[in-house]
């Protein structure tokens, strides 16, 4: 009997050492597994939600409408108003940003006590919540007692400025307050990249004699290009989704001057309850995004392609 | 060691039976001060014993203690009003032996914790604090219990809810059909009214006297005195109203006047809304309120909030409001610079009325359909919303503006907010029109968004008042038809 049992014991231990060495990667990916499901689920929801007409304060409304609502956009003014408003916003703030990290980064370049000091003061306003520095902004804005409303009189002889209060200068001033937050984030990433850049081609540079601007644009600039491009990415990514200080500062307004899509997909939500025309919102702006990541990543993938080659 | 004989009641009863006497009536204000001093009883012991009577004359005939044990939740805004039921909440505990949480939110994000709780369908508040508008939500998504049935059936015998203001009673209840009136046939009772705000004028007296100029007596006298005000007060501008993208800049001061002028936001025709914001009593009213803000408004009206209207007031910034009477009220007091400056009058802005209509906001008590303790949910909201807690809180704390018209009778608050010039009278003048004058509709918050949308391009010359209405009515009937209201 034991000469039976033996034998099969043994073929036990021999089945279960592989089965469980073949369930090992889908027990290792289950927490993966389990993110994935965690938003793949709110995703699926909202993307249904966005197909149906449906407004819970008119629940006996409430269908399946197909693609209606994301046609009736196609005609609809307010609904353009924000894809330009959230293009202009999303272009000004990153290039400005682009523009003013690059420059402070290029200042800042050589490592001394002095410069890192400056740049850690410099990450200040990225510690602080968008929404409360858009509070402090509002603030410094007013016309009866701000600061920079008080040196705009002072300074340029505008007495009537009136900031994020009229719809032609409501953009401008939210631009400010974003590039007052996110410029540091810009300047550490391009900071961080010039550092890292080799040392060799500047110094062959600088023995020939090359000049600045050649040096800048033929040397720096295309080393540091994966460097823009991801700093580039995260905050194009930021600013098209961009709520807090809009919101804070003017609710999308004057008018509908900074009626950018987070915005308005908040108000249709909250305030409205129009769930359909909400979720519609945000599956664009999900495929804005979407698009915008896979030219971005694709052209990172390229430069680090071309690196790898020149290596 | 107390002194107790045959036939005679023990003397700890004595004091126990003056103050049950006083809470029924038996018993005078000045006699029971009287006899408290007699008795010799300091004012924390009269207290006490007052709201213990208080406790006994409620539980008298209504079994306040069925639903002993139970634990309620409530979701609150920060307000003085619930600082007010706050502070009596011992009372309710007391009284009923349940226990009662909150969870308490700033108003900026109030509605949307309301919102989530509500649609996420979830138990965890029995009652909570709305305003009559956002019931035009919640009430037909089926998020409310209909308090018809509780007022009429399962009321203790003093609620006595016809004590409250007829207009808001009325205001709290609509049938769920878009522009049926409120109160109308077949009208659900969504919430309960508790306690409110009229818009009227609230002035600094100071910077009225210093420039010398009287309280406005309609919009164009306004204009007036607004613009001398900017011009002469050495600073301070000289009027406050709400300009923020939101539709809390229609509801006060400005659809107060636009109804004093004729204008309507809606139309019926054939079972159908329609807009009527470009009619020509609009056009008219509201070229006067823009120019009113251009000429003597704050520079950055178009972020301006209640809370920014009400602190400038209180600050000496402007030299008057059209809003919500408490808000010139609270700035009256505490910290504000311009305290005890302050003075308040009924406005009627069209010239060619007397009487004025303000639109109301009614801070009000609603249930949750999806409270497992609705009849338990029900002995609270009647509670804070009857007479005793609404006297304590009127006498007692903030609670300044309430719904019933037997706690404005009351000599105690009507000595407390005697300090108050013109308080009371404008309220007198003002109450028996006092009610919400939009129609009812559920796209109310898109379209009164919009409504102030379209202002701010109007104070902004982005585009002139007629073509600004026009717009308005087209984009506002556009969105109409797309939900079928329209």
């Amino acid at each position: 009997m034991s000469d039976i049992a033996h034998p099969v014991a043994a073929v036990r231990v021999h089945a279960t050492g592989p089965r469980s060495a073949r369930l090992l990667p889908y027990v290792l990916s289950l927490p993966a597994l389990l993110v994935c499901i965690g938003i793949l689920v709110p995703f699926g929801t909202a993307a249904w939600y966005s197909l149906q007409r449906y407004n819970l304060a008119m629940p006996f409304t409430r269908g399946f409408i197909g693609l209606d609502t994301y046609l009736d956009f196609l005609s609809d003014p307010d609904f353009w108003n924000t894809v330009q408003v959230s293009a202009i916003y999303t272009a000004a703030t990153v290039i400005l940003e682009l523009l003013l990290g690059l420059g402070i980064a290029l200042l800042l370049r050589q490592s001394t006590r002095l410069n890192n000091a400056i740049s850690v003061a410099l990450l200040m306003p990225l510690m602080t919540a968008p929404a409360i520095a858009a509070l402090m902004w509002k603030l410094m804005t007013n016309p009866g007692f701000g600061v920079l409303s008080w040196l705009v009189a002072r300074g340029l002889g505008v007495s009537d400025f009136k900031w994020a209060s009229d719809p032609r200068t409501s953009m401008l001033t939210v631009v400010l307050v974003d590039i007052w937050v996110y410029t540091p984030f810009m300047m550490i990433l391009l900071l961080a990249g010039l550092r890292s850049l080799p040392t060799q081609p500047f110094e062959a540079a600088r023995l020939d004699g090359v000049p600045g601007r050649f040096v800048f644009f033929r040397i720096t600039l295309p080393m540091l290009m994966p460097y823009i491009v991801t700093a580039t990415l995260f905050r194009l990514l930021d600013s098209i989704q961009q709520f807090d200080i809009v919101y804070a500062m003017t609710q999308g307004g004057p008018g509908d001057s900074l009626m950018v899509f987070q915005v308005r997909a908040y108000l249709e939500f909250f305030q409205y309850t129009n769930v359909g025309r909400s979720a519609a919102l945000m599956m664009i702006l999900w495929a804005i995004t979407y698009a915008l990541s896979n030219v971005f990543v694709k052209q990172w993938l390229k430069l680090r392609e071309r690196a790898h080659g020149a290596h | 060691m107390t002194r107790e004989t045959k036939g005679e009641r023990p003397v700890h009863e004595k004091p126990r039976d003056l103050f049950d006497a006083f809470v029924a009536g038996r018993v005078g204000r000045r006699e029971l001060l009287r006899r408290t001093a007699a008795l010799g009883l300091g004012a924390t012991a009269a207290t006490t014993l007052l709201n213990a009577a208080q406790t006994r004359a409620l539980a008298a005939d209504y079994n306040w203690k069925a639903h002993q044990g139970t634990a309620l939740k409530l979701l609150l805004n920060k307000h003085p009003y619930a600082d007010a039921m706050i502070a009596d909440i011992e009372t309710f505990k007391n009284l009923t032996g349940m226990s009662v949480t909150w969870d308490i939110f700033p108003e900026d994000v109030y509605f949307d914790k309301v919102t989530a709780a509500l649609s996420s369908r979830s138990s965890e508040y029995d009652a909570f604090m709305t305003g009559a508008y956002q019931t035009w939500q919640y009430g037909p998504a089926g998020w409310l219990v209909d308090l018809n049935e509780y007022i009429k059936g399962k009321s203790a015998p003093n609620y006595d809810w016809d004590g409250v203001l007829e207009g808001l009673r009325a205001s709290t209840a609509w049938s769920g059909k878009p522009g049926d009136a409120l109160g109308g046939p077949g009208a659900k009772q969504w919430c309960v009214p508790w306690g409110f705000e009229l818009n009227n004028i609230s002035y600094n007296q100071r910077i009225f006297e210093k420039v010398g100029v009287h309280v406005p007596k309609n919009l164009p006298d306004m204009l007036e005195v607004a613009a001398k005000i900017t011009k002469d007060a050495g600073g301070p501008y000289g009027i406050g109203v709400r300009g923020s993208r939101s539709w809390a800049t229609i509801h006060p001061g400005f659809l107060s006047g636009y109804t004093n002028y004729g204008g309507r936001d809606f139309e019926m025709q054939g079972g159908k809304l329609k807009a009527a914001m470009n009619s020509p009593q609009s056009k008219e009213f509201t070229k006067l309120w823009v120019k009113m803000i251009q000429d003597s408004g704050p520079k950055n009206w178009a972020t301006y909030t209640w809370y920014q209207v009400g602190t400038d007031l209180g600050a000496g910034a402007s030299g008057m409001i059209y809003d919500a009477d408490i808000l010139g009220y609270f700035m009256n007091g505490g910290d504000n610079k311009e305290r005890g400056h302050l003075a308040y009058a009924a406005f009627a802005a069209n010239p060619k009325e007397s009487t004025p209509t303000a639109n109301v906001w009614i801070w009000s008590l609603a249930m949750s359909n999806f409270s497992t303790k609705k009849d338990a949910a029900w002995d609270f909201i009647q509670w804070a919303t009857g007479t005793d807690h609404d006297l304590f809180g009127a006498r007692k704390m903030d609670f300044v503006k309430p719904v019933r018209t037997k706690v404005w009778e009351d000599p105690e608050f009507k000595q407390k907010i005697g300090s108050y010039p013109g308080y009371l009278q404008q309220y007198t003048e003002t109450a028996p029109k006092a009610k919400i004058y939009f129609t009812p509709q559920p796209l109310f918050f898109n379209l009164t968004t919009d409504w102030a949308a379209a202002l701010q391009r109007m104070v902004a010359k982005e585009v002139p008042v007629d073509e600004g209405l026009d717009k308005l009515a087209e984009n506002i009937n556009r969105q109409l038809k797309g939900a079928g209201l329209g």
